[in-house]
């Protein structure tokens, strides 16, 4: 069992009451809404006759159904504006601060609360959105929940949980130029399975961890969950402080070296237990895209999509699924696939540096002719920084489109979607069948480097040759 | 779909027709695609149920199996639910009639929103769900009863299997408890507390 870990020291900090089915009652002390999962809580809220017990521990905002283009009330979609427009009523009717848009912080769910500083270590956070392990990026225990159990946050401001176990991720040495926490974290899901995490939180730790900016912990924690782990975080340290200082949620005066102090003693001990450890080497890593139908299904983009007999022979009926649904030769080597449509954005790969990395590659080059290549940043802040320093251009020149900020075709419930067989070079996180939109469309999982890269060729392609080599201190 | 009433109350027993969607990593995705998550209401799922695998082979999913109609049962294999928190993929499954999941593993999310809706999910080695999957392929209709005292897994034919749920889970069944909200209401002098000592919520 694990103890002395983040985990641990944050579980007993936040545990009200062990309840009579053995779950304990863990008080939640951020809880993030948004449009989708939300409704049927309140609703449910309603029907019981309870109100919302902490509506000040409560934040929302739109991001799954925003349009990307035009975002003028009301939608052109019916169905999209009654789903905000019931947000807007039920944060009305219980007082509960609702970043909209045009309010210059709505955006996704993941990227607007650490960007507003309501994410700080040591905190539990949950999020009717299985991406919630993000937040992990900053020492906090986050985890997506259902809506049911939405329901129970906004009456209880608490949750029955289990506790999980706890298993290390150390990843020794440095990534590579041109290979970035995207990469390592489909590295890790590719090594251990989409099941692996089954009943675990991750820790990220060790050197290659500890150098990563608070963007790359973000998309690292983001993915936990696609690799079956419910919540994954990383120890905060200095970089997690000089993150969060002057956000607008964020300590300030006194308060903040004493908020300083506690978050440090909340870190993973030296002596702490861990019910597991895998170790890692950042070196070997290169720029990894998937070419199957799960996260698991990853390879390096040096590599060959793997014939049956290279794979375990419990996984080969979910790769002849794949082979079939992907129309990708097995043997064949996975540069060189080509590729209809580009997408650079979702929570996972939204934010600013996502898009700086992205834009060094586009600059100076373009789009292949017949491929739709569009940027949709993670938030209006994210909209709004990049504009400032001239990434939109860069993008526009280079042929992509440059859109409004949410959730867009990383699950297309808007009108972003992917037709037919249409196959897709994608940053987000899932390559789920019909996950963009069409029942028959086709996701490359990737970094938005690599994205750009595809973008400028037409074709998957190592973003390594396009970028002049830097020496690693200088990532 | 079946107009069985939704779960309420203590659940002793699960008794009915069996469906087998076989096939490991079966994510909510699948189970409903994103697009029927535009609505503000759980009513209409329980059509729209693994609605593209349906479209992909128009007759011959497990779902639209004649034998399949009235069934309350569903077994599955490995890490079933996997993906997206959506609460709206086991409500489609409730709504389209299952009332119980027997399978290998479940995704933990996927997990906790079925028993937020009186939905057990038992798991069974590989072995047995390779065995219960061929049974079933061998008699469709196969009638099945599952004990959540003993948690044998019985059919008519005369075949039993043993199965599992976590203790919590099935105590909470077994009670009628395991909606949890009336019960995390009941600790509110203990929040409280929390409230008053936790270090983020008081200036540090
Ligand atoms: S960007 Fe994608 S994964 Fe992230 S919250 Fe939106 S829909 Fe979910």
């Amino acid at each position: 069992m694990s103890a002395g870990t983040l985990y641990d020291k944050v579980w007993d900090l936040h545990r009200v009451a062990e309840l009579p089915g053995g779950s304990t009652q863990l008080f939640i002390g951020l809880h993030l809404i948004h449009e989708v999962t939300s409704p049927q809580a309140f609703a449910a809220l309603n029907d019981l006759g309870l109100s919302v017990r902490h509506p000040e521990r409560t934040v929302a905002t739109v991001d799954h159904i925003v349009p990307t283009t035009s975002q003028a009330r009301p939608f052109a979609d019916p169905l999209a504006e009654q789903m905000l427009a019931t947000l807007e009523a039920n944060c009305a009717e219980h007082g509960i601060t609702l970043h909209g848009i045009g309010s210059g912080r709505q955006g996704i769910v993941h990227v607007i609360a650490p960007e507003l500083g309501l994410t700080q270590p040591g905190m539990t956070v949950a999020c009717g959105d299985s991406h919630t392990s993000t937040h992990g990026a900053f020492g906090a225990i986050a985890f997506g929940i259902g809506t049911s159990q939405v329901r129970d946050v906004l009456a209880s401001q608490s949750l029955a949980m289990g506790k999980l176990k706890v298993r290390r991720i150390w990843v020794e040495g440095q990534l590579q130029s041109g290979v970035y926490a995207k990469d390592l974290v489909l590295h890790v899901i590719r090594s251990l399975g989409v099941k692996g995490g089954v009943g675990y939180a991750y820790e990220f730790a060790g050197p290659a961890i500890e150098v990563l900016s608070m963007e790359e912990r973000m998309t690292l924690c983001n993915m936990a969950i696609e690799g079956g782990a419910r919540c994954g975080y990383v120890n905060p340290d200095q970089i997690t402080f000089d993150d969060l200082k002057g956000r607008p949620f964020a300590p300030a005066g006194a308060a903040w070296d004493r908020a300083v102090a506690w978050w440090s003693s909340l870190a993973s001990g030296p002596d702490a237990l861990y019910d597991d450890e895998v170790r890692f080497d950042a070196t070997v890593i290169a720029p990894t895209v998937t070419w199957g139908i799960t996260p698991g299904q990853g390879i390096g983009v040096d590599e060959a999509v793997p014939t049956l007999e290279q794979t375990p022979p419990d996984e080969r009926p979910l790769a002849q699924e794949a082979y079939r649904y992907m129309d990708l030769q097995p043997g064949k080597p996975i540069a060189g696939t080509p590729v209809d449509v580009c997408f650079i954005g979702s929570c996972t790969n939204g934010r600013l540096s996502d898009l700086q990395a992205a834009a060094a590659v586009a600059k100076g080059r373009r789009v292949a002719p017949g491929i739709k290549a569009f940027v949709v940043p993670g938030s209006e802040q994210v909209a709004a920084a990049a504009e400032a320093e001239g990434l939109d251009r860069v993008f526009l020149a280079a042929g992509f489109e440059w859109r409004e900020p949410g959730c867009s075709m990383c699950l297309a419930m808007n009108p972003d979607r992917l037709e037919g067989r249409q196959i897709s070079a994608s940053s987000s996180n899932r390559n789920f069948k019909g996950r963009q939109g069409s029942a028959s469309g086709r996701t490359l999982l990737m970094s938005p480097a690599m994205v750009a890269a595809a973008a400028i060729a037409g074709k998957v392609s190592d973003v390594r040759q396009l970028l002049p080599t830097v020496p690693c201190q200088q990532r | 779909m079946t107009s069985t009433p939704f779960p309420m109350g203590p659940i002793q027993a699960l008794r009915g027709r069996a469906v087998v969607v076989a096939g490991d990593d079966i994510d909510t995705d699948r189970i409903i695609p994103a697009r029927f998550l535009k609505c503000i209401a759980f009513e209409g799922l329980g059509s729209q149920v693994f609605a593209d695998d349906r479209a992909e082979r128009p007759a011959s999913h497990p779902f639209d199996h004649p034998a399949a109609q009235g069934a309350s049962l569903l077994v599955v294999n490995r890490n079933f639910g996997c993906g997206s928190s959506r609460e709206h993929a086991p409500q489609a499954l409730m709504r389209w009639g299952i009332r119980a999941v027997v399978g290998e593993s479940f995704a933990e999310i996927f997990y906790g929103n079925c028993l937020a809706l009186g939905i057990p999910c038992f798991t069974a080695p590989h072995d047995g769900v390779l065995s219960l999957q061929a049974a079933l392929a061998a008699i469709p209709t196969l009638q099945l009863v599952v004990c959540l005292d003993s948690l044998r897994l019985e059919a008519a034919d005369g075949q039993s299997w043993q199965l599992e749920l976590q203790p919590g889970p099935r105590q909470m069944l077994l009670s009628g408890q395991w909606d949890a909200t009336s019960q995390l209401l009941s600790n509110g002098a203990d929040l409280d507390r929390l409230v008053g000592a936790l270090p983020y919520l008081n200036g540090f």
